[in-house]
């Protein structure tokens, strides 16, 4: 077998730090002044993903049960991100935390409930990974979409909600575009999968030696979880959102028209 | 006959402390009430507290003698209906923007010509869509009208037009509360001046 897995070393990886020394010269010859953070982000990428290595080999031998320990703290991580830049919306990180839990639990439920994938951490893991930074952008998306619309059309909205509709009627346009937002790039994504990338699942199982019909079927079941994982994403955080946007007075909250 | 409204000892916070202020203060439940007091003094968000677009942040606001807070909120709004300084119009025609089965009448109470009905509603003038925005309100029958520097956005001729328009509303029996920057407003066409003085910072 000609594949790559096994037979990466150290050296291997020392010798592909060659090319990282390319972006500094051209920063350096450029003076971009990115040698800093050149350096930075290679020695971050090598000392987290080497954690991450020895972690999953540590649960993949035999602690099965810290597979959902691992999950926990990805969608914790990812709702602090996601909340952090979405901090305009009250309670961003709750929005967040609960938009991210329910893509997880709703794609890797089914795809476990169903037997698509075992319950081992060598599935779980890795394909939950995808889901919940998937999830991520899009709650980020989402809840900064909305609040941003809001804020800029309140005018109108205020006009609706004075007319005596809901908060739901007078800011369901823009609930609808947000969710737009937050849906079309993993939309458009699996449009042109495989005609303008190689997505990273199927790469990495033909570099590891599986036959690319087999990689495929893999990347078609990842493909459909992060559209699946979207939709819930999307949906959990936009409605969630409209709660902390509007009061349950169905007034815009003051800290949209502030 | 009574009133409408009665504040009493209302406070709103801004970021950096109250942004309005009023101790006691009533709205007549007959003809026009005009809002006056210096830029900044809080009348714009005095109306928003009347249809509960924002809440007090101590005090009360009385409607028809009870707590605005106890009444069902979008039931409220219908009766006591907010119009904004610059209107806003909804996409589609003027008759999609009334919303109801036959706009000519309520076109013409407004000084609208009913052929107006079939036209875009973006493509309106600003005097026009401000008398639109009066309509819109008008067809859910309210009791209160609140006006918020209806006059503002407009050049002179429309401006008289609509004072017109809102005093008439007045002597039709319609309890209309309109906040105004403009002095004239309060000698020559309210029936009961509210003046509203700035919070001491």
């Amino acid at each position: 077998m000609r594949d790559l897995s096994g037979r990466i070393g150290m050296v291997d990886v020392a010798l592909a730090l060659a090319l990282v020394a390319v972006g500094m010269v051209v920063s350096r010859v450029r003076r971009l002044d990115l040698e800093k953070d050149v350096a930075v982000a290679t020695v971050r990428s090598f000392v987290q993903l080497l954690a991450v290595g020895y972690a999953l080999d540590f649960v993949f031998g035999g602690h099965d049960s810290l597979t959902w320990v691992g999950l926990a703290v990805m969608v914790g991580v990812a709702s602090w991100t996601a909340g952090r830049r979405a901090r305009a919306v009250p309670g961003a990180v709750w929005v967040a935390l609960a938009s991210i839990s329910v893509a997880a639990v709703g794609t890797l439920g089914v795809l476990l409930a169903l037997g698509v994938i075992p319950a081992g951490p060598r599935a779980v893991l890795p394909l939950g990974s995808m889901v919940i930074s998937n999830a991520m952008v899009t709650t980020g998306l989402v809840t900064t979409r909305l609040r941003d619309d809001l804020a800029a059309q309140r005018r109108e909205v205020e006009a609706r909600l004075s007319l005596g509709q809901t908060a739901a009627e007078a800011g369901g346009p823009w609930l609808r575009q947000a969710l737009r937002t937050g849906m079309l790039p993993i939309i458009d994504n699996t449009k042109v999968v495989g005609l303008v990338a190689l997505p990273g699942a199927m790469t990495g199982m033909i570099l590891a030696g599986a036959s690319p019909v087999a990689a495929i079927r893999l990347q078609l079941i990842v493909m459909y979880m992060l559209l699946g994982g979207n939709a819930f994403a999307a949906l959990a955080a936009g409605e969630l959102a409209m709660r902390r946007l509007f009061t349950p007075a169905h007034q815009l909250a003051r800290t949209v028209r502030r | 006959m009574g009133d409408r409204f009665e504040l009493i000892d209302v406070r709103v916070d801004g970021d950096d402390g109250p942004i309005l202020s009023v101790p006691r203060a009533r709205i007549a439940a007959d003809g026009l009430t005009v809002v006056v007091g210096p830029s900044g003094a809080g009348k714009s968000t005095l109306l928003r507290l009347l249809n509960r677009l924002d809440d007090p942040d101590g005090g009360s606001v009385l409607f028809e003698g009870r707590d605005v807070r106890d009444y069902d909120v979008l039931d409220l709004r219908r009766r006591v209906q907010l119009v904004g300084q610059v209107p806003v119009t909804f996409p589609g025609t003027v008759a999609d923007n009334l919303g109801v089965a036959d706009p000519v009448p309520l076109l013409a109470r407004v000084g609208l010509p009913g052929a107006i009905a079939g036209r875009e509603a973006d493509r309106l003038s600003v005097g026009e869509a401000q008398r639109m925005a009066l309509a819109r309100s008008l067809a859910l029958s309210p009791e209160v009208l609140a006006l918020d520097e209806p006059t503002s956005a407009l050049d002179p001729g429309a401006r008289a037009g609509i004072e017109q328009l809102v005093r008439s509303l007045a002597d039709d029996g319609l309890t209309v509360v309109m906040v105004t920057h403009d002095e004239r407003h309060a000698v020559e066409l309210a029936d009961h001046v509210l003046e509203v003085t700035p919070c001491a910072t």
